[in-house]
């Protein structure tokens, strides 16, 4: 089979739709997230995301319609428990992450049909995505795109030094706020591509990628949303050839585009 | 004119009263050194200067307006401790740096339109670091990171300058054409400067006021006042009064020293 032949397959186009938008903004989102310290955030919401994705099929509910609000307000979650119960950032995304996953295992045991359904989105399924998803995946990307675009300088300041941005007026809470919502949508839109344990890997890799060899930082973000585009499209592409699992080809690939960087860097 | 106004104010952190009572005016166009030992309340204050802080008691007007609802950020620009909060890693070009500081003028969806690209390139010109505007930040040294982060400060025109502990990463050399710099702005641009320092004996050589803080304010005023003042002289002891002000009157000694009042030297017992 040639490569154009390749692209009249639907499922193939659909996988290349949903996947470029999803993957951009995974890597714009996550150069905010990398520098600001706040990778982890979307390792725990992808567990979360598990828990949300079971309850959804416990109740016969389309899964990411109960997932993306469940997310949401776990993403709030670890900002409230981070602010009230006098626990670090990274503690908080633990307690987050392990709700999710023990929820979901409960749920699992409890429901005895919708395992095999629910392990599938353990490790993505970009290449079964159905048309729906594919509208709901470009959607919900232009939506964070378009806020990232308005956000832009406020996000930028509060992420290069939050102090001084809040001296012009910055309001960095809300920022804060913003920034996790965002992560939660990306997240639960990512798993139909990796699957739930490699969500962070799309959001991270690109990123510090990216970060290797920048020079300045709008030039950041676009290297990691090329790094990221030419990652998700090749690691689809490859996957079929080679007959590999779509979601970690594509995660396999990212960690060579980070070493290639790194490498790169080193000899500059 | 007033700038800041400040009646009363008391700040705590649970149990620990960082400030008391504190009570003084910013005209525009001073020249004041905010110093104090090391815990003095000096930051919080200038927290509190910016509404980032709930005051306990008291009350802070900003241009005539309460902090707490003060909009017009243009009109101050501020310079944090340097590596307090900037990220090292961030990749920013020192062009998009200066550019955060066009950010108080404007209301959101927050734009950078030419106009502030320009703006921006003149101010490097006047800082003469026009050279390393293409350059990472990360990349610079001290005494250019802290140019670039003045260009930030200035490019919206602000009224009031306050810089906390400006010099902790210069060498001496860097130090002094950097307060010659924020001397200069001062005198010729009637810019209103508030420079806290735990660097008793050389900020009297740039500022005309001095305020010393030990959670209470000990003094506020002209140096001259503060040599003439006996109260003062009691409290600090003749001989460091006297060191403060011999450095304020001679310009030419490049050296500097920390002077604590007896009592507050690292070490000693407070009274």
């Amino acid at each position: 089979m040639n490569l154009i032949s390749f692209l009249q397959y639907t499922f193939i186009q659909k996988a290349f739709l949903a996947g470029a938008f999803i993957a951009v903004t995974c890597a714009a989102l996550g150069i905010f997230l990398v520098l600001r310290k706040m990778s982890l955030i979307s390792d725990g919401l992808s567990h979360f995301s598990f828990g949300a994705i079971a309850i959804g099929l416990f109740f016969g509910v389309y899964p990411y319609y109960v997932a993306v609000p469940l997310v949401m307000a776990g993403s709030l979650l670890i900002l409230k428990i981070t602010e009230k119960a006098r626990v670090y950032g990274d503690a908080s995304i633990g307690i987050v992450s392990a709700v999710g996953i023990a929820g979901g295992v409960i749920i699992a045991s409890l429901s005895k049909g919708f395992n095999v359904d629910l392990f599938s989105y353990l490790f993505g399924s970009i290449l079964s995505i159905r048309t729906a998803e594919v509208f709901l995946s470009v959607l919900l990307s232009l939506a964070v795109l378009a806020i990232l675009y308005f956000y832009y300088w406020d996000l930028f300041s509060a992420t290069f030094d939050i102090d001084y941005a809040k001296t012009t007026g910055i309001k960095t809470n809300t920022i804060n706020v913003i920034l996790t919502l965002l992560t939660s949508l990306v997240v639960v839109l990512s798993v139909k591509v990796v699957g739930v344990l490699l969500v962070s890997a799309l959001m991270i890799l690109p990123a510090a990628a990216a970060l290797q060899i920048a020079k300045g930082f709008r030039s950041a973000i676009f290297i990691g949303c090329c790094f990221s585009l030419f990652s998700v499209l090749s690691g689809i592409t490859f996957s079929f050839f080679l007959d590999l699992p779509a979601g970690a080809t594509i995660v396999m690939l990212n960690v060579i585009f980070f070493a290639l960087a790194l490498l790169y860097k080193k000899t500059a | 004119m007033a700038i800041i106004k400040i009646k009363n104010v008391s700040v705590s952190y649970n149990s620990h009263e960082a400030l008391k009572n504190i009570s003084f005016d910013v005209e525009a166009g001073d020249f004041i050194g905010f110093v104090g030992p090391n815990g003095a309340g000096k930051t919080t204050l200038i927290k509190a200067i910016f509404g980032l802080v709930p005051l306990k008691e008291g009350s802070i007007e900003l241009f005539g307006t309460s902090s707490s609802k003060f909009i017009n950020w243009d009109k101050v620009g501020y310079l944090p401790q340097q590596s307090s909060s900037i990220n090292p890693l961030f990749p920013a070009t020192v062009q998009e740096v200066v550019l955060l500081g066009m950010l108080s003028q404007k209301k959101w969806p927050r734009r950078i339109s030419r106009h502030d690209r320009i703006k921006t390139d003149e101010m490097l010109q006047k800082l003469k670091i026009e050279h390393l505007k293409k350059r990472m930040f990360s990349e610079l040294s001290g005494g250019q990171q802290q140019r670039v982060l003045l260009a930030r400060c200035l490019v919206s025109e602000p009224e009031l300058l306050i810089f906390d502990e400006p010099s902790t990463a210069l060498d001496p050399d860097s130090r002094e054409s950097f307060f010659e710099l924020i001397k200069n702005l001062n005198r010729d641009s009637k810019i209103a400067v508030i420079l806290i320092t735990h660097d008793t004996g050389y900020v009297g050589r740039f500022a005309e006021k001095l305020l010393y803080l030990d959670n209470h304010l000990i003094f506020f005023g002209k140096f001259s006042d503060f040599c003439k003042s006996q109260e003062m002289g009691r409290y600090f002891g003749e001989h460091h009064q006297h060191i403060i002000c011999h450095q304020h009157h001679d310009a030419s000694d490049k050296h500097h020293h920390t002077h604590y009042p007896p009592h507050n030297k690292p070490g000693s017992e407070k009274i």
